[in-house]
């Protein structure tokens, strides 16, 4: 199961995170900053999943976003690698264009609502592009009117 | 009083990212925060979402948020769908099950559940599946699953993933889902379908009785995947050309549980775990991930060999991608089954090793970790090469694995005494500091036992010192072998090796540059010290060298060194007493026996030198007395001697140790004269307990066939291990019977 979903910028700096194991408040500044170091630090040669502590980091960096994701030992990796993937073609989909570190940070409610349509208490719900947005397109028509 | 109007969440964010430094941020964030608990305290006003969104924000940054937490039980009571949404994100943010509040909105959410709007719905779901707790759940299950058989698609797959989080709660619900966890197998939509799997998934781990209900199933989830194998293209569901590859990789997921340890569900699922690895395109990663999880299911069922093979071949073209997250999970899934499937594995050695030059630090790893499991008598020469060649290049982190994998592979395949000599001074030569404090002690042992190579690895040895003192492991057993034996070396001629002529000079040259490096350490020093002792009786010109040297060795700095130099001077000075006072009598001396422990306990890695000089003097003699030459701290050691014949005798050598403090892996060596030779029979054991429990005893027969008048610079050397520190002592017995 996916036990965390984080999005950072280049300087470490957290854009979007989402739980699903309980982490204490005072411990996740630690544990992003840790993780995120982790990430930061690989070079170009070293893949993509990184075993860190007793679960996998699973990064992908689009641009100067990360989008790391830490899942528990049972999940394929591959397949949360193109999870990522997929999470971001919504985004861009949605905002109309690509999607960078600024344009979540000012919609940031609107994508944890992306995010709750993708993933639900740590495992993915809805993979379709078209299924996941549906939802949010049909609330957005509601409050224009 | 009048209230800072709060400002826009995007305005919030701007004057957050100017701050320049920490504490003009806390105060923009302070500021802000009262701003927001003055709004929230106020009554119903349009703002609210907008403030609970940038309280999210100020959480996100790690800022304390809790006086939100009303606010988000408030918002979620409201009938406004927008200050509903913001507030039950807020409390899944904000609030768990430890929480006071989180009980307070038990309510709204069993109202929300049934609410006539789909997505308030889904909203509820969403929460009660986040942060539920197990009163929640028990008290909300039934409708859950009431929502799991009559709903639409959205709020079912929705339904299915909090019936997940409802059965990890409390366990004894998951009869409840069963039945219709059941049905959505039927449905088509394939988010529903998805669902559907996960929960069964779920219920499967957690129960034995579920797990053999869904045993029956598999028919049914091997035809949903085929129809996604062999579908057309469907827009809907397509990811590079797979049909919906994530319900495919659950699926298998599934099927590998149901699989497991039961040969019918295996069965029924064997064509279609083949048809997935023959047909799924592997040219992108979609593909690759389907294959992945379809080998980890093969391997993990009761499959037939021939699929079996087909997994690990798949495995093996893994390794040759380009991708190398795909070259990474390859290593790791191979590792899990080299145990296993050693066969199907070694087939792809070839591609394994060529690993082991991968740029990615955790590729090189795995590719060490197998490689070593995959080395076998058949392949020990060839697997070696490769690995003395990625050992000379890789990563520091590696080298103490890289060189033990290598010392134990050679010890368990050597097909020669000689190769493995070679393979471990090739492993002290390019990683000497990496190895383990053992290899010292246990290299000196192969050596001593393997006779025949003495001449042979006394070269080799002498050769690498003269190129490289550097590394200290290699240092000490060069020594000790010159040391041991330093005349095969002066013989100069050995076969296997390049003819060079050494004399004693060159020698003492090479012992003295190590006792002299800056390099070398104390330990270092102190084996090069008794080398060149030993010496002393293996050589005839040098013998003043000899004393200069060690006499020098008085006035050093560090306590060992100086210790031991005193105590060789000390030799040197009543050997000199008892060859001019002892002029006509025959004497037969048994010199040298060197104690060598070598101890492989956990706290002690020592090697403790008890010197001990022992000049024993045979005349004959009508009995034969017990004579104790050494005693010292309840360690005793008594020889007897028993002439034989004219040039024969035998000495058994006895120890005892009546002290409090175990003595273990003691071990004798002698050495002898060139003109004295020598045999040394097994000793008795090697341990001498405390309190005198048992004795060690060891036979030494010597021969002193030219009856030459023999100098007096043999000695006897003990080393012993007793509690962990080192002593090093020299105890000269002078006085014998029949003398």
């Amino acid at each position: 199961m996916i036990k965390f979903v984080l999005m950072v910028n280049r300087r470490g700096q957290t854009r979007l995170s989402r739980y699903y194991t309980p982490v204490e408040l005072s411990r996740r500044a630690a544990l992003e900053a840790d993780v995120v170091r982790c990430c930061l630090s690989r070079r170009k040669e070293q893949c993509s999943f990184v075993e860190y502590k007793d679960f996998k980091l699973v990064y992908r960096q689009y641009a100067a976003l990360f989008i790391v994701v830490g899942i528990t030992d049972k999940e394929n990796e591959l397949s949360i690698f193109e999870l990522i993937q997929n999470f971001v073609e919504v985004l861009d989909k949605y905002f109309s264009r690509v999607v960078s570190s600024c344009a979540i940070m000012f919609s940031l409610d609107r994508v944890h609502f992306i995010l709750d349509e993708i993933v639900q208490n740590g495992l993915v719900v809805e993979t379709n592009r078209s299924r996941i947005l549906t939802p949010l397109n049909a609330i957005d028509k509601m409050s224009d009117s | 009083m009048s209230m800072s109007p709060s400002v826009p969440l995007q305005e919030m964010i701007r004057a957050i990212r100017s701050a320049r430094t920490q504490c003009e941020e806390r105060g923009v964030i302070q500021r802000e925060c009262a701003a927001i608990r003055a709004q929230f305290r106020q009554a119903d006003n349009g703002g609210r979402s907008h403030n609970l969104a940038k309280l999210l924000y100020v959480h996100m940054l790690g800022y304390p948020a809790h006086f939100g937490q009303m606010e988000c039980v408030r918002m979620i009571a409201s009938s406004r769908y927008s200050e509903k949404r913001v507030g039950y994100l807020g409390a899944m943010m904000l609030l768990d099950e430890k929480q006071d509040a989180s009980l307070l909105i038990t309510n709204s959410i069993k109202n929300d559940l049934s609410h006539s709007n789909q997505y308030v719905q889904s909203l509820a779901l969403c929460t009660l599946a986040c942060m539920g707790s197990a009163e929640m759940c028990r008290d909300l299950a039934p409708e859950i699953d009431r929502l799991l058989r009559a709903s639409n698609s959205y709020i079912k797959k929705k339904a299915a993933l909090c019936a997940v989080h409802i059965v990890r709660k409390v366990h004894e619900l998951g009869e409840l889902f069963a039945p219709a966890a059941r049905s959505l197998l039927s449905e088509k939509n394939h988010g529903v379908l998805h669902g559907a799997v996960v929960l069964i998934t779920e219920l499967c781990e957690r129960s034995s009785e579920s797990l053999e209900r869904f045993r029956k199933t598999v028919p049914d989830l091997v035809q949903i995947m085929k129809g996604l194998v062999i579908s057309g293209y469907s827009p809907e569901h397509d990811v590079a050309g797979i049909s919906d590859p994530f319900l495919q990789v659950r699926l298998l997921r599934l099927l590998r549980i149901l699989g497991r340890n039961n040969e019918t569900a295996s069965d029924a699922m064997n064509d279609l775990l083949a048809q997935v690895a023959t047909n799924t395109d592997s040219t992108k990663t979609v593909g690759n991930a389907v294959l992945y999880e379809t080998v980890l299911t093969v391997l993990d069922i009761k499959s037939e060999s021939g699929l079996r093979v087909l997994a690990v071949n798949i495995l093996g073209r893994f390794l040759l991608n380009n991708d190398r997250n795909i070259r990474y999970i390859a290593m790791t899934s191979l590792q899990k089954i080299v145990g296993t499937d050693h066969n199907a594995v070694q087939r792809h050695r070839g591609t394994i090793v060529d690993c082991l030059k991968d740029q990615d630090a955790s590729v090189k790893r795995r590719a060490l970790d197998l490689s070593l499991a995959l080395v076998s008598a058949s392949n020990i020469r060839s697997m070696m090469k490769e690995l003395l060649l990625f050992l000379s290049s890789c990563p520091p982190e590696l080298r103490s694995q890289a060189a033990n994998g290598i010392f134990t592979a050679a010890e368990r395949y050597a097909p020669s005494k000689r190769w493995h000599i070679d393979t471990i001074l090739h492993v002290l030569i390019t990683a000497g500091g990496d190895v383990r404090d053992e290899t010292v002690p246990n290299l000196i042992q192969l050596i001593t036992n393997t006779s025949e190579l003495h001449c042979y690895t006394v070269h080799k040895l002498y050769r690498a010192l003269l190129s490289d003192i550097s590394q200290q492991s290699l240092v000490q057993v060069a020594c000790w072998c010159i040391g041991e034996y330093g005349d095969l070396l002066l013989r100069g001629d050995c076969q296997e090796v390049e003819p060079m002529q050494v004399c004693e000079d060159d020698v003492l040259d090479a012992l003295e540059t190590v006792l002299q490096s800056h390099m070398s350490s104390t330990a270092t020093r102190g084996f090069a010290l008794t080398a060149t002792m030993k010496l002393s009786t293996r050589i005839t010109d040098n013998v003043d060298r000899i004393r200069s040297i060690v006499s020098i060795y008085g006035s050093c700095i560090d306590l060992e060194l100086q210790q031991r130099a005193v105590e060789y001077n000390a030799l040197f000075k009543k050997y000199d007493h008892m060859r001019y006072a002892k002029k006509d009598s025959t004497h037969f001396c048994c010199c040298g026996v060197i104690l060598f422990c070598s101890v492989n306990s956990f706290a002690f890695n020592v090697i403790l030198g008890f010197m001990l000089l022992l000049t024993i003097t045979f005349v004959s003699a009508p009995t034969a007395p017990t004579v104790t030459v050494y005693e010292k701290d309840g360690v005793t050691l008594t020889i007897v001697c028993e002439k034989q014949s004219d040039s024969a005798m035998t000495v058994t050598l006895t120890g005892f140790n009546s002290s409090d403090c175990d003595v273990s892996s003691f071990t004798l060596q002698a050495a002898v004269p060139k003109s004295v030779q020598l045999h040394m029979k097994a000793p008795s054991g090697d341990s001498l307990p405390a309190g005198g429990a048992a004795k060690v005893t060891q036979v030494v027969l010597l021969n002193n066939p030219n009856k030459v008048r023999l100098q007096n610079r043999q000695m006897l050397f003990i080393y012993l291990v007793c509690r962990g520190s080192t002593v090093q002592e020299t105890v000269q017995v002078d006085s014998f019977p029949g003398l």
